[in-house]
Formats: C-alpha cells, sequence, structure tokens
C-alpha cells in the first residue's frame, strides 16, 4: 500500500532530520535546547516508532491477503470466525504495550509540571494581537514592554518579497539568561491565547482572569521563535514570539539597558519635539500598533476610518481619551500603558495630520502627561 | 391513504408530508451531500488562501469564518445527517420492520434542519460577518468577542441538537421494539448495533451542548458570567462542557461508519465477520470510555497534573477496543476471497487510513508530548485522517453498497474505482504532509504563514482540489445511476452480503416488511 511506503519513507526522513531546527520543510518536531524537550522529543518517537512497526505488521498481513486470498484467483474462502484465544491475545497485548508506553509519558508529565524553585518569573499576557512580558521579582524595577510583529503589511500582502523570518519577527524579543530556570507566568487580557515555543518546549493557554505557570531551562543560547496557538480573532496568524536566549552577562545588561531606556523615556516627555519628528515617530508606532484595525490609509476595517474621523479631527481631549483608555466594548483597546508619552503625543499628532485629516495639531508628550493625570 | 399497498404521493407534498422511512432517508442523504459541498466550498477557500504564503484571496477575519463555518457544515450538516439518512434506510429493512417507531417525528427531525442551515448559513451575509471563532467555539471569543450573528449561531445549534434527538429517540424506540420476531439483538447487523450505542451517546451529550449555548446566549444578552472570570465565571469551564459534549460527538460520527464497514468488508471477503460478539462489545467499550476523556483536548489549559495524569491513562485506553476493531477487519479479509468493487475499495481505504488516524490519536493521547502537538496541523491532520477518510470514506462506501438496492440500477464500477484512486490520492496528498508542518511548528487557524511551510501548504492546497473534483464525479455517478444506471433485479446484488435487506426485491418497494420476515434460528453473523 502507497501509504505504507509513506509512512517508513516519512520514518525513514524523520531520523535523518531530527535536528533540522526551522529549517525548510522540516518533517519532525525539534528535540529542542532543553533537557524536557528533548524527552518529550523522545517519548514522541518511542511511540511513533511504536505505531510505525505495528502498522507494519497490521497492513502486511492486510497487503498479504489482498494480494493472494483474491477472488478472481480462484482463492477458496474459508468460514473460521471467532477464536477466544487470540481475541483475548490482541486485547492484552496492546494493553502491556500501553502500560508500557504510560511510565515514560508519566516521568516526563511530572517534570514538565516541576514549576518550583525558578531563578526568574516572567509575567506573559496575551492581548489581541500581540504579547506583553513583564519581568518580576528581578533586582531592582520590573521591567515590561510590549511585543509586536515586526513583519510589515508590504510583505504581508505580497507588494515586497518576504523576509527569512516573515511572520516569525517582532519588534522587541524576550531576552532570557541560558542555564536559569526561568518561570512562565501565563495570562491574557481580553480572549484565550495560547504561548508556544517549540524549541524551549512550553507551550500554555493564556487565559484571562487565570494564571497559568510553565518553565523552561534553556540550555544554548540563540534565538527561538514561535506563535500564538489559540484561535484569538481576526489576527491570530500574527501575534509571534521570539525569544533570545543569551548569557548570564549579557542579560544582565540588557536588563540594565532596559531600565536607563526607561528612565531616559520619562526625561524625554518632558521635551517638546518638532512636527516632523512626531510625524516620523508617530508613522512607525501607527503602523505597528493601529494599522491592522485602522488601514494603511486610515481608512478603517475592523475599527473605525481614521481619516475624516470626527474623533481625530474634533475636540483633543476626546482624542486622548480613545488613545490612552480605549473604548470599551469594541476591540479598541486601552494604549496608555502600551505605549510610551512621546509614542502616544506622536501617534496622535500622527492621527491629527495624516490621511488628508491637516487640522495642523500638535501634541507634546508633556500634554499626554497631564491629560493622563487629569 | 388507508390501504398498506399504496405507493408514494405525487409531487412535493409527497417530500413535505412524508412519514416514510424511505423517503425521509433520501432527504437526509440529499440534503447531506449538499452541506458536503457548501462545507467543501469552505475548504477550498481555506486551501487557495494557504496556497502561498502572504494573503493573497480575502482577509484574515473572513478567513476564520471560512474555518468556523467549514466545521460546523461538515460536523452538523454533512456527516452527522449523512448517517442519520443510512439509519433510516437501512435500520428497518435490517431488523424486519415496516417502517421507524415513530415516522410523523421522523419527518419532523428532518424538517427542521434545512431551516437550521439556512439561519446559519444566513449569519455571512450579516454586518460583522458569521461566526468566526472556529467549530469550537471557546469563549469569550465566541461571546464577548463574537459579531452579532453569535445569536444566530445558538439558535442554529439548538435546532439542529434538537433534530439530532429526536433522530435518536426514534432509532433507539425502533431497535427496541420493531425487530422482528426472533431477531434478537446479537443478532442484529453491526451497522444497527453501532448506530443503537451511537444513538445513546446522542441523546446523553446533545444536550450538555445546548446547555452550553444556552449559557453564551445568557452571557451575551443578559448579563451572566458563566464563562467570564471578570463577573467570577471561567472560561475553562465552556472548554468542559463543550468537549464532554465534543469527545461522544466523534465517536457518533465514528460509530455508525464503523458499522458499515463491519457490512461491506465481510460480504466481498465472503467469510463472516471474525468476532461479532467482540465488535459489539468494542462497541459499547469505546462509547462508555467517550464519556471520561474529554479534557485530553485541553492538555494546555493548565489543569493539576492528577487530572492530566487520569485524562491521558484514560484516553490512551481507547486504544484498546479501537485495536480490536481493525484487528477484527484484518482478521475477516485473512483468507477470505476478497474482490475490489467500489465499496470495498472505500472500506479497505476506511481500514488503512483510519488505522494512521488511530495511530496519531494514541501520539496525542501521551500529555507532555501533546504540548507540542496541541493545535497545530498534526491536529489537523489526525482528525481529518478520521473524519474524512474516516467517516466520510465509510459513508462513500455505504452508497455505492447499497445504491443498487435503494434504486434497483448498478453504478458505473469503472466511475466508481476511478473515484476511489482519485480520493485515496486526493486524501493523502492533501493531510500527509499536513502531519509534517504540524510536528515543525505551523498552528492551526491561521490565514499565513512562515516561509518554511510553504512547499507542504502548497502540496497540501493540490491535494484538496483534486479531492474535493473528485467529489463532483461521485455525484454525477450517483445522478446517472438513478436516471439510467443499468438495472438490476437480483435480490442478493452483491454475491457475499448478507442480511434481511438482501433478501427483499431490488429495488426495494416502497413498502417493505409489511408481515415480519422469519429469522432463520442460525445468527445471521456465523
Amino acid at each position: 500500500m502507497s501509504i505504507k511506503k509513506s509512512l517508513m519513507n516519512a520514518g525513514a526522513v524523520l531520523s535523518a532530520l531530527p535536528f533540522a531546527a526551522l529549517a525548510q520543510n522540516q518533517v519532525n518536531m525539534s528535540p529542542g535546547v532543553t533537557k524536557v524537550g528533548a524527552e518529550i522529543y523522545d517519548l514522541h518517537m518511542l511511540i511513533m516508532i511504536i505505531c510505525i512497526v505495528i502498522g507494519i505488521g497490521v497492513f502486511g498481513v492486510m497487503l498479504y491477503s489482498i494480494v493472494y486470498h483474491r477472488k478472481s484467483k480462484g482463492f477458496e474462502p474459508s468460514q473460521f470466525h471467532e477464536s477466544t484465544k487470540v481475541e483475548i491475545a490482541w486485547t492484552v497485548v496492546p494493553f502491556l504495550i500501553l502500560i508500557g508506553m504510560a511510565v515514560p509519558a508519566t516521568s516526563t508529565l511530572l517534570e514538565v509540571y516541576d514549576n518550583d524553585d525558578a531563578e526568574l518569573d516572567i509575567l506573559v499576557t496575551g492581548h489581541q494581537w500581540k504579547w506583553r512580558y513583564e519581568y518580576l521579582n528581578a533586582d531592582g524595577e520590573n521591567v515590561s514592554f510590549f511585543s509586536n510583529l515586526a513583519t510589515p503589511q508590504e510583505e504581508i500582502y505580497n507588494s515586497e518579497a518576504k523576509g527569512e523570518h516573515y511572520l516569525l519577527e517582532v519588534d522587541e524579543p524576550l531576552v532570557i539568561p541560558v542555564d536559569t530556570k526561568v518561570r512562565f507566568l501565563i495570562t491574557a487580557n481580553d480572549v484565550i491565547h495560547s504561548w508556544w515555543v517549540p524549541e524551549i518546549a512550553v507551550k500554555r493557554d493564556a487565559i484571562p482572569g487565570f494564571i497559568n505557570e510553565a518553565w523552561s531551562k534553556v540550555e544554548q543560547e540563540g534565538i527561538y521563535r514561535g506563535q500564538c496557538t489559540e484561535l484569538c480573532g481576526s489576527y491570530h496568524g500574527f501575534m509571534p514570539i521570539v525569544v533570545h536566549a543569551v548569557s548570564q552577562d549579557e542579560f544582565q545588561g540588557w536588563m540594565s539597558a532596559k531600565r536607563a531606556d526607561k528612565e531616559a523615556q520619562v526625561a524625554a516627555s518632558s521635551v517638546d519635539l518638532s512636527l516632523e519628528a512626531l510625524m516620523t515617530e508617530g508613522e512607525s508606532v501607527y503602523n505597528t500598533s493601529c494599522l491592522a484595525c485602522h488601514g494603511a490609509q486610515g481608512e478603517g476595517g475592523v475599527g473605525k476610518a481614521i481619516a475624516g474621523s470626527s474623533i481625530a479631527m474634533g475636540d483633543l481631549g476626546v482624542h486622548l481619551d480613545v488613545g490612552i483608555k480605549g473604548v470599551a466594548g469594541t476591540a479598541m483597546q486601552a494604549f496608555g500603558a502600551q505605549l510610551s508619552d512621546v509614542e502616544m503625543a506622536a501617534v496622535i499628532t500622527y492621527q491629527r495630520n495624516a490621511f488628508g485629516n491637516n487640522t495642523g495639531d500638535v501634541v507634546q508628550p508633556s500634554d499626554v502627561a497631564q491629560h493622563k493625570q487629569g | 391513504m388507508g390501504d398498506h399497498h399504496h405507493g408514494p404521493a405525487k409531487g412535493l407534498s409527497r417530500w413535505l408530508f412524508t412519514t416514510n422511512h424511505k423517503d425521509i432517508g433520501t432527504m437526509y442523504l440529499w440534503f447531506s451531500f449538499a452541506m458536503f459541498i457548501l462545507g467543501g466550498t469552505f475548504a477550498m477557500i481555506i486551501r487557495a488562501e494557504l496556497f502561498q504564503p502572504g494573503m493573497q484571496l480575502v482577509e484574515p477575519g473572513f478567513f476564520n469564518q471560512m474555518t468556523t463555518l467549514h466545521g460546523l457544515v461538515m460536523v452538523f450538516g454533512a456527516i452527522m445527517p449523512s448517517f442519520v439518512g443510512l439509519a433510516n434506510w437501512l435500520i428497518p429493512m435490517m431488523i424486519g420492520a415496516p417502517d421507524m417507531a415513530l415516522p410523523r417525528m421522523n419527518n419532523w427531525s428532518f424538517w427542521i434542519l434545512p431551516p437550521g442551515f439556512l439561519m446559519l448559513a444566513s449569519t455571512l451575509f450579516m454586518e460583522g460577518g458569521a461566526p468566526a471563532f472556529g467549530w469550537t467555539f471557546y469563549a469569550p471569543l465566541s461571546t464577548t468577542y463574537a459579531a452579532p450573528s453569535v445569536t444566530f449561531f445558538i439558535f442554529a445549534i439548538h435546532v439542529l441538537g434538537i433534530s439530532s434527538i429526536m433522530g435518536s429517540i426514534n432509532i433507539i424506540a425502533t431497535i427496541m421494539n420493531m425487530r422482528a420476531p426472533g431477531m434478537t439483538y446479537m443478532k442484529m447487523p453491526l451497522f444497527v448495533w453501532t448506530w443503537f450505542i451511537t444513538a445513546f451517546l446522542l441523546v446523553a451529550v446533545m444536550p450538555v451542548l445546548a446547555g452550553a449555548v444556552t449559557m453564551m446566549l445568557m452571557d451575551i444578552h443578559f448579563g451572566t458570567s458563566f464563562f467570564s472570570a471578570a463577573g467570577g465565571g471561567d472560561p475553562v469551564l465552556f472548554q468542559h462542557i463543550f468537549w464532554f459534549f465534543g469527545h461522544p460527538e466523534v465517536y457518533i460520527i465514528i460509530l455508525p461508519a464503523f458499522g458499515v464497514v463491519s457490512q461491506v468488508i465481510p460480504a466481498f471477503s465472503r467469510k463472516p465477520l471474525f468476532g461479532y460478539a467482540s465488535m459489539v462489545y468494542a462497541t459499547a467499550a469505546i462509547a462508555i470510555l467517550s464519556f471520561v476523556v474529554w479534557a485530553h483536548h485541553m492538555y494546555t489549559v493548565g489543569m493539576p497534573v492528577a487530572g492530566e495524569l487520569f485524562f491521558m491513562y484514560a484516553t490512551m485506553l481507547i486504544a484498546v477496543p479501537t485495536g480490536v476493531k481493525v484487528f477484527n477487519w484484518v482478521s475477516t479479509m485473512w483468507r477470505g476471497a476478497l474482490s475490489f468493487e467500489t465499496p470495498m475499495l472505500f472500506s479497505i481505504g476506511f481500514l488503512v487510513l483510519f488505522t494512521i488516524g488511530g495511530f496519531t490519536g494514541l501520539m496525542l493521547s501521551i500529555a507532555p508530548a501533546d504540548f507540542q502537538y496541541h493545535d497545530t496541523y498534526f491536529v489537523v491532520a489526525h482528525f481529518h485522517y478520521v473524519m474524512v477518510a474516516g467517516a466520510v470514506f465509510s459513508m462513500t462506501s455505504a452508497v455505492y453498497f447499497w445504491l443498487p438496492k435503494w434504486t434497483g440500477r448498478m453504478y458505473n464500477e469503472t466511475m466508481g474505482k476511478v473515484h476511489f484512486w482519485i480520493s485515496f490520492v486526493g486524501f493523502n496528498v492533501t493531510f500527509f504532509p499536513q502531519h509534517f508542518v504540524g510536528l515543525a511548528g505551523m498552528p492551526r487557524r491561521v490565514p499565513d504563514y512562515a516561509l518554511q511551510f510553504a512547499d507542504f501548504n502548497m502540496m497540501s492546497s493540490i491535494g484538496a482540489f483534486v479531492y474535493g473534483a473528485s467529489q463532483i464525479m461521485f455525484l454525477y455517478n450517483v445522478i446517472a445511476t438513478i436516471v439510467s444506471g443499468e438495472k438490476v433485479s437480483d435480490e442478493q446484488v452483491w454475491d457475499g452480503a448478507e442480511g434481511l435487506e438482501w433478501t427483499l426485491p431490488t429495488p426495494a418497494p416502497y413498502h417493505t416488511f409489511e408481515v415480519p420476515p422469519k429469522i432463520d434460528a442460525t445468527p445471521a453473523h456465523g
């Protein structure tokens, strides 16, 4: 049978290519870069090989019948049926095989669930359609940021050639140290998402109102990519995860730089910017945070049109309210915590001057800060 | 209409008011084929968009509407009603009954289906579009975050559920009360047995689904918070309720398919089924286990490890009765005198591909490994091996097998065989590569994908177009048979076929077994 052959071929290909990580036409699970991942991979291979062996046996008997026990060859049918011995055998033997599978499966599962003694806790929050990461209980202040899809719309809509990491690239990756037990506390802000990075062997649903735990201890520096794996609305396919696993030293350096960045941001919000600078910054913020719903030309889509909108051309206070607090009961999120004051000022300025809105309004970071305070 | 020997009424009223199990069976079969084409069209749109990376044909939101409607229409519109149609046609003829036990309810359970699906399909034209939350409709995506059309979806589900419950009650009542004298339970053909068990599953779980959608309705319109953590509810509760329905549901789909294959394989092996009694017990065992394995669809929701282990062990256990079934079919073929007419080809296709689906099912039952498989294309491949190569192949086999008995005309055998081979190759080209992309990391229900998945996706799409096109050939063959097929008058039709339906004249008259047949003292299954 062609299927049996293809199964066997697949088996051969699979065993030849176990380490092809994210390679073109990868056909098997990756053992990844963690001990648990390797154990899961071994378990997967064990069960699959047992299945292939049983399959060859069953399909072999069937194939023999198909070839030799044909009416067209004048084969006389035997009329045998029912044999208690045979039937007991084919009930008991599979049961024993299952016990053989359950033993390693149980020990691996217990390991997956061993969330204790983590050295670093990261809160992962799924949003429609981006991830937010917050480093908890590290020495010093918590560091948090959003991680958005970095693939430009032009690539998605085929007007530009697609890059190597098409759909698997973000503006700001999650950075974790190697050889450290990192615990992920996973939740969601709106609908259910699922945080999956195959190579570090973590997949857990992100459920609004609940916090799930998972952990990973990455043994190899590198960049590992994953995606949301629970249908979460229109742009479910567009919220990737990128993890940079770096050395301990590099991680500490990155953490200090993030803290310095945050201070710089606070400082920057007291400085006034030119319309031109705001527009440039605003365009880039618009493209990552607004475009998916409001369209490349502000024409609308899931969200309302911004071109000619009564909000973007009307009272600035209302516009800032919508941007900062969102609109309850709609897909319009509160961006106040997602964007810095500079970014918020820039994108509001951009919306009020792009797409033919031309209000001439300039919104400064200090205006945003003031508005937030009420 | 008082006389027993009247024929069908003329015109449209024959179909609207009929209480005849054969007419109702025919309507179910045609309706389900229409839904199969509709659901298949949605699948073609999905595969066309996935032909290449990048967004080409549809927008992501519409893509989600397509995956959702494809699943709903195929499960509730194509597969389930097709087997109800088969049950209507065959159960009375197999147990020596003149009709179903509750003929008026039978009419009603069919006729509420078309309005139900009309309501579901109409959501495509509503503001905000059709349901876009997957056929599993997890809250809160299907409640707080759903388009307004979700209310129509909820009522459509209610209507389909009522239809299924009425159909099952009818089947149970027929089998318990209408068997010809001497037709004991352990003499019933396996198709009747599998439907008997399926009907109990349906009566048990359809109300659970009705409960789930009603709670959604309450959350959406009446301010309750069953599935919203913000109001004290729990989104995971939805999944538990859904899969308490959903797992028995997949056995509801596959058990009658087992029944068909258990009729067809012995017929074309010219040899009795190897272990009739153990097949009956295995079917019952699968049905009972189906109630205690639901959370294997939810390994990643964060259940406690004890729950995880329980559901893993229980799920693995299903491999035992399923194995018994597969071994039985193969032993039935062993040392038979096999011939390979179209029904046999589809049943062998079922046996091979369903077994592969069973193997991937066993792999998926292993909870730690499932953390890597869950919600990827590996799962998509698995359940299409079971649903399409399982249920749909078996259904196709059934149509070719009994069509001559129903119509008194023989289908075109060459075209039937070509249909099988195109389906078999098309199916495998579509779904085998999906195992690969799934293992390599492609999530399901995405409208676009990373470049390393491109080649296998293109292959999948080509296979899907081929498989889809081959169904047109099937439709043509069936219509050509009805209109101008070669006449068959032999009662037996197939020399190896066993069962009461083959003692009836061909084509089967409008009313059959008005006088109960005499049942042989020896078991019908040897």
